[in-house]
Parts: C-alpha cells; sequence; structure tokens
C-alpha cells in the first residue's frame, strides 16, 4: 500500500509533464476554471439529479482532450469516497418519505440525495484530480502565488513537493527494514514508531541545515526564483471565458430536462 | 478525517476558505517580521517529514488496529504556531492535490479543522501553559496528551458544523456529535501519546531544537490572538452573507438554519444582482408541470417559488429519457475524441 501510494504520486507527476492543448494552458487559467467548475456543482441543492448529468462533460472533455488514463484516476476516487460515503448513507437511513415512483418502485427523498451526494463527489473529486494530472505541481504553485497567496506559503510548498519524493523513499526504506524484523504484529507498536519518527525527524533537520548550506552558497538571499516563465495568452482567456459560459448555461437551464421533451416529441 | 466537496454548501466552503486564507496571510507577515532565513529550508523538508510519518502506521495498543500520525501538534510545538500552521497547510494542499482527500473546495474547511485549531488554540492555550523550558518528559505527555485531544475534539466539532451548515446531510445534530466527537476522543489519545514520545525523543537527543521554539518564537504577548480571531470571524460573516447568492434559488442548508434561527427564510437584501438574474432565467426557462415535482404541501405553501424541502428529481419519463440521453451523449463526445486522437497520433 505504502509503495503504491508513494507509485501513484510520481505517476501523476509524470502525467502532468505531457503535452497536450488542455497540458499547455496557463496554469491560473486551469486553477480558476476547476474551481468555478467546483463552486457551481456544489451549488446545486440537495435533492438535485437531473441538473448535475450534464456536467459530467468537463472531466470527459478533460479525459479525452488531455489523453490521461481514465481507470487511474477513478480507482482513486474510489479509494478517498470513504469519508462522503460514510456520512451520505446517513440520509435514506433517516429520511424516508416517499417522494417519488420510479416505474412504480417508491424512492425516498434521502435515497435522491445520497445519489446527489455521490454525483457531486466524483464530480468535485475527478476535477480536482484532473488539474493535477494536467498541470505540473510548480506550475499550481506559481499560479497560486500569481493570485495573491503570500510568498512564504508557496516557497513552502515547492519545498515540500521537491522533498516529498526524497523523504518518502528514505521513509519506504525505514518501513521495510522495520517490517522484515516485525513478526505479526511485534514491533509494530507506538514504542518502535516513536523512535522510528524521532530518527526520521532528526535526519530531516540535519538534512535541512545541509540544504540551507548548499542555497547559501548557490546565492540564496530569501527569495525563490523560478527560470520558467508563464504568460497568460487570448487562448487561456477563452478557455475560462467559455467554461464560465457553460457553466452559466448549465446551471441555469434545465438540459436534461429540455433534451428528455424534445426527444418525447421527436419519437 | 477529511471533510469533502460534495457534503459542503458554496457558502460554508467559501466562508472557511476566508478564514483560512486569512490566517495563512496573517502568519505570512508574522513570519516575515521576525524570521531566520534558514527557517525556509527547514520547514519545507519538515513538511515533507510530516507527509512522510504519516505514511508509517502503528498497531494501536489494545485494538489491533493501525494508526497514523496527524502532525498539527507537533509542529506547532517544534516551529511555534505560525510556521507550524503554514507547514501543516501546505502538507494539506498537497493531499488535497494529489490524494484528493476531500477536495479543492473542502480544503480551506479541512486546513481550518486541522491548523488553526491545533497551532492557535491547544498549542498556546494549553500546551504553552502548561510546558517550561525544564518541565519533566512526564509533563510533556500530559501537556501534549490533553492538546493532542482538545485540538481533535475542536476539529470534529467543526466537521459537524460545516455539514449541518451546508445541509446536505440528513444526519441530526445529537447524533453526528455522538459518532464523532468519541472516534475522535479515541483519535486524538493515540495522537497525544506519539506526539509526546517524538518531542521527548527530541528533546534527549537534540534539545536546542525544541528551546528554541519554546523561548525564541514565543506567541507575541498581549491579545493580538483574540483580535486575529475577532477579525477571522468578521472577514468569514461577511464573505459568508456576500457569497450565499450562490446557493440560488432554492434554500440550501445555511438559509435553512438562518431560517431556523431568524424565523425567515433568508436574510434581507440578499436578492440582487446575480441572484436575481439566476432565478429569472430558471423561470422563463420553466420546468413543464409535467417535469417539475412538488411535494403537494410544499406547493400549497409554495406561492410561486419552491420552499424547502422542494424535491425535483425529474419525475416524468421526459426527466430519466433526458437524464439518459445526457449520460449517452457525454461518453459519445469522449470517446470520439479519443478515437480522433488514436488516428492522429
Amino acid at each position: 500500500m505504502f509503495d503504491n501510494e508513494y507509485f501513484n504520486l510520481g505517476y501523476l507527476d509524470t502525467l502532468s509533464y505531457r503535452d497536450t492543448v488542455i497540458h499547455r494552458l496557463d496554469p491560473r487559467a486551469k486553477l480558476i476554471a476547476t474551481l468555478l467548475f467546483i463552486v457551481t456543482v456544489v451549488s446545486f441543492p440537495k435533492y438535485e439529479i437531473a441538473g448535475l448529468l450534464p456536467f459530467f462533460l468537463f472531466p470527459v472533455l478533460l479525459f479525452s482532450l488531455a489523453d490521461v488514463p481514465v481507470k487511474f484516476i477513478l480507482k482513486k476516487v474510489l479509494l478517498v469516497s470513504s469519508f462522503a460515503v460514510f456520512i451520505g448513507i446517513f440520509n435514506p437511513v433517516i429520511d424516508r418519505r416517499t417522494v417519488y415512483y420510479l416505474l412504480g418502485v417508491p424512492v425516498s427523498g434521502g435515497w435522491i440525495s445520497f445519489l446527489s451526494i455521490m454525483l457531486k463527489f466524483s464530480l468535485t473529486i475527478t476535477s480536482a484530480l484532473l488539474l493535477i494530472a494536467t498541470t505540473s505541481f510548480p506550475g499550481i504553485c506559481h499560479a497560486l502565488q500569481k493570485l495573491g497567496m503570500p510568498e512564504i506559503f508557496v516557497s513552502q510548498l515547492l519545498f515540500l513537493y521537491r522533498y516529498l519524493f526524497v523523504l518518502t523513499e528514505e521513509t519506504m526504506r525505514i518501513v521495510r527494514a522495520r517490517d522484515m524484523r516485525s513478526f505479526g504484529n511485534k514491533g509494530k507498536g507506538m514504542k518502535a514508531f516513536v523512535h522510528l519518527v524521532g530518527t526520521l525527524f532528526l535526519r530531516t533537520v540535519e538534512r535541512a541545515e545541509r540544504i540551507y548550506q548548499a542555497m547559501l552558497s548557490r546565492g540564496f538571499a530569501g527569495r525563490m526564483h523560478s527560470v520558467r516563465s508563464y504568460r497568460f495568452t487570448g487562448g487561456d482567456a477563452a478557455f475560462v471565458g467559455a467554461t464560465t459560459a457553460a457553466l452559466y448555461l448549465f446551471r441555469t437551464h434545465d438540459i436534461v430536462g429540455a433534451i428528455g421533451r424534445f426527444s418525447m416529441r421527436v419519437f | 478525517m477529511h471533510m469533502a466537496d460534495a457534503l459542503l454548501s458554496p457558502a460554508v466552503g467559501a466562508t472557511f476558505w476566508a478564514g483560512t486564507i486569512g490566517t495563512i496571510g496573517y502568519c505570512a507577515r508574522k513570519l516575515k517580521e521576525n524570521m531566520d532565513e534558514k527557517m525556509i529550508p527547514l520547514m519545507g523538508v519538515l513538511g515533507a517529514f510530516i507527509f512522510a510519518a504519516q505514511m508509517i502506521n502503528f498497531t494501536i495498543p489494545g485494538t489491533g488496529s493501525s494508526g497514523h500520525l496527524g502532525g498539527g501538534m507537533i509542529l506547532a510545538v517544534i516551529l511555534g504556531p505560525y510556521a507550524g500552521f503554514i507547514v501543516m497547510a501546505s502538507v494539506l494542499t498537497i493531499q488535497a492535490f494529489f490524494f484528493a482527500d476531500g477536495g479543492l473546495l473542502a480544503l480551506g474547511c479541512n486546513i481550518w479543522n486541522l491548523g488553526v485549531y491545533p497551532c492557535f488554540i491547544a498549542y498556546p492555550l494549553i500546551y504553552k501553559a502548561l510546558v517550561r523550558v525544564d518541565s519533566s518528559p512526564k509533563r510533556i505527555t500530559v501537556a501534549a496528551l490533553i492538546s493532542g485531544i482538545a485540538a481533535l475534539q475542536l476539529g470534529a466539532f467543526s466537521v459537524v458544523i460545516e455539514t449541518l451548515l451546508s445541509g446536505r446531510s440528513e444526519l441530526p445534530f445529537r447524533t453526528f456529535v455522538l459518532m464523532m466527537q468519541p472516534i475522535h476522543l479515541g483519535i486524538g489519545i493515540v495522537e497525544g501519546f506519539v506526539t509526546a514520545g517524538v518531542i521527548n525523543f527530541i528533546r534527549s537527543s537534540r534539545p536546542e531544537i525544541i528551546d528554541s521554539a519554546a523561548s525564541g518564537r514565543p506567541l507575541s504577548s498581549g491579545t493580538p490572538i483574540r483580535k486575529v480571531f475577532i477579525g477571522l470571524l468578521i472577514v468569514a460573516a461577511l464573505t459568508g452573507g456576500a457569497l450565499s447568492w450562490f446557493a440560488s434559488s432554492n434554500p440550501d442548508g445555511l438559509e435553512w438554519s438562518i431560517a431556523k434561527v431568524f424565523g425567515k427564510p433568508e436574510l434581507p437584501e440578499k436578492e440582487t444582482g446575480i441572484a436575481t438574474a439566476l432565478k429569472s432565467v430558471q423561470k422563463r426557462t420553466a420546468f413543464l408541470p409535467d417535469y417539475d415535482f412538488k411535494k403537494p404541501e410544499a406547493a400549497a405553501k409554495g406561492n410561486g417559488r419552491s420552499s424547502w424541502p422542494a424535491v425535483q428529481p425529474g419525475t416524468s419519463v421526459s426527466g430519466i429519457v433526458g437524464s439518459a440521453l445526457v449520460l449517452a451523449a457525454v461518453l459519445l463526445i469522449g470517446l470520439i475524441i479519443r478515437a480522433l486522437r488514436r488516428k492522429s497520433a
């Protein structure tokens, strides 16, 4: 499980350096569009189902245009669904009013609001993962800084991301060594854990001192610089504009109802 | 526990984002005033350390299940509240992006729940009050235990409040609290012991690291912490009010609870600009009677606008046909684009 998490992290990072239409967009444009999308989806009332369906167009477009492996992302979405399911599953238990008959089978309000929560969950989580699969993390940090996040927080994120891989590899070695020396649950208690984490901490502090010295010798004076420069082009503006317009249309118009009525009239 | 996007309403999510961003900004300013450049790499690498340490699991005595570290308290003790908060916020941000823990809208809530309580309540009010530079390991264990439990209880309670205000879940307050708090009491005790263990370990091998945090970077004296909180509350209330028009024509949880408190469905003077525009567009695009489903009593007292709780799942056949067609169309678009790309590649 540990190795798997690490692999996923690295894989998402690799995905983000591909070169497609979506990858080439400015990180700011993608971040803003994603946030707008999430807020719009979440703004639907509790019992909404039909209105949420057209929104699946956005992840599907991103999946296909950016060539992101669908299975990989969906697996990750399933993995983190526990809290939303855990809280949402109480809706059908508590809200038992029958509000609707589906082909003669009574459906309670609770199941409808639960389904609504699950739809919102898959839309929001998928879009967040798609953002990181199509945008490099330093790019997102850059966008955050341009959008007004304090510099120290952004440099903190960059540092954390850079050393994440180093420290997880070190931790993987430590955990593997512990697991090889412990049988069953013996040796996996809190005492051993505290010593492992303590040692890891001391090594980390020493590493930080070395890093600082290395930075100083390369002329560090309190600021982090980036070589790559991003430009917010007309294409990026068009992307944000089109997304906003589509979101507004989907939010305010009953697309599903209209298509349903239209098709009923045709056939 | 991580709050999830799907359980939030936009107003609640935005309110907690406002509080979180305010706190980050405040901490950044504080750090800028008196910061050692050396802290920048130290903070970054310690963030990675917390991340890695969270991946090591251990057996919880007596239960056989396994737990892992949260980290907020350790960071506050080692780095002081300001730097500790920034590091915790960055750890949670990376988790939200790469593991999709909770989601991006819920990230504001998560940073608030897991960062503000340990760094700005449990650490200054409990831990610092109990521990001196020359305290015994036992005293540190007690202090870490109490503050760890307090921080997690507050965080868990916060999740309850956020969920209830959003109104997406049916869970009644009492049940929810009775469910969340005991679970997090257990987690808090484990977290407290682990925090104490790690702090004592560091103190015995590199005492100067902890001592410099304890003496060199205290919370500035006086009442600024209280001022910060009052400021944050005002910001939160303002943003919450300004952003609740996002909630559109159907009252969401926040409006519903406002209705309970004030006896009116919405705060006055709120419906301006986009909210009215949204509503008029919605009315014009008109749900046909055969599509629109209202509960009889809701329709009776509805007076033209749907009242809480308005259920519009799409009752008629046209709703179901429409849903199926939309999903099919979406899927088809994806498949076509994929096929075209394959061809061109």
